[in-house]
């Protein structure tokens, strides 16, 4: 089922969650709402669940206007940050009770329900905690349990908060590979709010950048990664070095401008290569990893983030204090300075 | 010496000390009761809680606790229910005014009904007038009941409710439940240890209370006395046999209710436990 929020906004007393925002989800898309704490992309996510209520916009299901539908009605799939499972009742009786609040005439059989939660067990790979209480699992397995029972409803469209922010990193690892596979499979209409770029990069098919209420940027990891709207998107998606130079504007002469360079578009060399490269000095440098971390430190003090890969920093035999030029291999992003 | 034998000599004495004390204050004075009651007999004993009057103060007291207790959980539920879930404003007032009643003498809880409802009070006249009596009848006691115990549910339950947030809550309704169904299958699955525990208490002093039923009572025999103002007429009347039999019943009631108490309270730990998880 597809989404569209149109113009929403919502303010807590003086704190403004959302500013009209606007947003198109497509059936069968799993999008990440990416952004920092406070940014209103929980705020969003509960207004489609019918949780909170906006003080002004519309939510189009399908099309259709479900503004004045409660949550009950939407049939959405919510998994919480910390899965809220009923702690008084056993894994299988979480799972049952969307099944067992249904009105009498399309309740399934108890027959038909117990099936229903073996299945679902099973496509969560936790068929044999059926009997166990909530506080008797790990945390993975009450993320697995939260997304069982929410799917228990066959909802139209799943919305997960923070899934995987409560989890160890391992865990989280994991998680993440399962709910791109899972997705692969079910083909539901999934958006997850996240505040970690990487986990949205890794599993999401478009990316929603917010900050402060608004949306910054909508595309996919690729694009939000290697081509960002602003210096938000730019900084939020992973780490960048800045660098100032002149440049000649035919029409209003010289002018300086910003430039963004991501760590691995850097290359390193031991003489300048061209007129833009950048003497420094290495002052750490980390070799364990897949990519080698070096940080270079410039003239003028600034620290230059650097990744290259291992054979070149085999190549040239790198060491702390080392004196190297730094050449941007292609710029991310840059504008001119005010 | 070593350090734990000195900490077990330390021990040993507390113990004794806590022993001593609860022995002179309450053992003593408890045993006193069921003493001062079977002294003369069992046939006394039996007489004396058998008399129409002792009998009359039974009825009232287990009406007065039977109207009082169910209208306090309700109010209980609801009040905490409002003040652990939702934000509004005067919302501290609210907190502020469930307490109220624990911190007034329990004489002025009783004033406060005589002044409204008595012949001189504010609605007295009014009253008189359509043949409505409530002060010196059991309405006040019932009214002066309700207000006395009114926190014992919310207090309970307020902290409990507050612990649990409302995250189970919305995911019952995002699973398709009405506000009934979540309320019965997840809100009061959640607190029923701490209501039944906040139910015990507020039914021990509903049945217990004394000085705010006094003050509206009018101490009629039969007919406006409850159990504890029943047994301060018969001491008064140096009927101190049928004085501890009848304060044998309220100690007994006390005795269940401690040992009720202790059963939930072990439930109730486990289930504030399990809601800072």
């Amino acid at each position: 089922m597809s989404i569209e929020v149109k113009q929403i906004t919502k303010t807590f007393g003086p704190f403004k969650a959302l500013a009209q925002v606007s947003l198109k989800v497509d059936t069968g898309e799993l999008i990440a709402l990416l952004g920092p704490s406070g940014s209103g992309k929980t705020t969003l996510l509960r207004i489609i669940a019918g949780l909170e209520i906006p003080d002004s916009g519309q939510i189009l299901f399908h099309g259709e206007d479900i503004q004045e539908k409660k949550t009950k009605d939407r049939n959405v799939g919510f998994v919480f940050q910390h899965y809220a499972l009923f702690r008084h009742m056993t894994v299988f009786e979480n799972i049952a009770f969307g099944l067992r609040v249904k009105p009498k005439a399309i309740r399934p059989s108890g027959e038909k329900i117990k099936e229903k939660v073996h299945e679902l067990l099973k496509l969560v790979q936790l068929d044999w905690v059926a009997d166990r209480f909530p506080s008797q699992l790990s945390g993975g397995q009450r993320q697995r349990i939260a997304l069982a029972r929410a799917l228990a409803i066959e909802p139209k469209m799943l919305l997960l908060d923070e899934p995987f922010g409560s989890l160890d990193a391992q865990v989280r690892k994991e998680l993440r590979q399962w709910l791109r596979r899972f997705h692969d499979d079910l083909h539901i209409t999934t958006l997850f709010v996240t505040h970690d770029q990487e986990e949205a990069l890794e599993v999401a098919d478009k990316i929603v950048v917010m900050n402060k209420g608004k949306i910054e940027q909508v595309g996919s990891p690729e694009e939000v990664y290697h081509n960002p709207a602003n210096v938000f998107v730019l900084n939020f998606l992973g780490n960048v070095n800045l660098f100032h130079a002149r440049v000649e504007d035919k029409a209003e002469g010289a002018k300086s401008k910003k430039i963004y360079v991501r760590p691995h578009q850097l290359t390193v060399s031991r003489t300048p290569q061209t007129g833009d490269s950048v003497k420094a000095v290495i002052a750490f440098i980390n070799p364990a990893g897949s990519v080698v971390k070096i940080d270079a430190r410039s003239q003028e003090g600034n620290i230059y983030q650097v990744e290259i890969p291992q054979e070149e920093y085999q190549a040239l035999k790198l060491v702390k204090n080392d004196e190297i030029f730094l050449t941007p291999k292609n710029i991310t992003y840059s504008e001119y300075e005010i | 010496m070593s350090k734990s034998s000195e900490n077990s000599f330390v021990r040993r004495i507390l113990i004794a000390v806590a022993l001593f004390y609860l022995t002179l204050f309450i053992f003593l004075p408890l045993l006193t009761v069921f003493v001062g009651a079977l002294n003369k007999g069992v046939g006394l004993y039996f007489k004396s809680i058998s008399d129409p009057n002792a009998l009359a103060a039974i009825q009232l007291t287990v009406v007065t606790a039977l109207v009082a207790v169910p209208l306090n959980l309700v109010f209980g539920v609801a009040a905490s229910w409002a003040i652990a879930k939702f934000d509004f404003w005067g919302k501290n007032f609210l907190t502020t005014l469930i307490d109220l009643p624990l911190s007034v003498s329990p004489v002025i809880s009783g004033l406060i009904y005589v002044l409204l409802f008595g012949a001189q009070g504010v609605l007295g006249p009014w009253l008189m007038e359509h043949g409505i009596k409530i002060i010196f009848a059991p309405p006040a006691i019932i009214l002066a009941t309700i207000f006395v115990t009114f926190p014992m549910v919310a207090r309970e339950l307020i902290p409990v409710m507050k612990a649990q947030g409302t995250e189970e809550e919305e995911a019952a309704l995002t699973l398709g439940a009405s506000g009934w169904q979540m309320f019965w299958r997840v809100t009061l699955p959640n607190i029923k240890w701490g209501l039944l525990y906040g139910v015990i208490l507020c039914n021990a002093r509903a049945m217990g209370e004394f000085g705010a039923v006094s003050v509206v009572s009018g101490h009629i025999r039969g007919q406006t006395n409850t159990l504890p103002l029943h047994i301060e007429i018969l001491y008064n009347e140096y009927n101190f046999t049928a004085a501890f039999a009848t304060a044998s019943l309220l100690a007994m009631l006390a005795l269940v209710t401690l040992v009720l108490k202790s059963m939930v309270e072990y439930k109730f730990r486990a289930e504030l436990k399990a809601a800072e998880k």
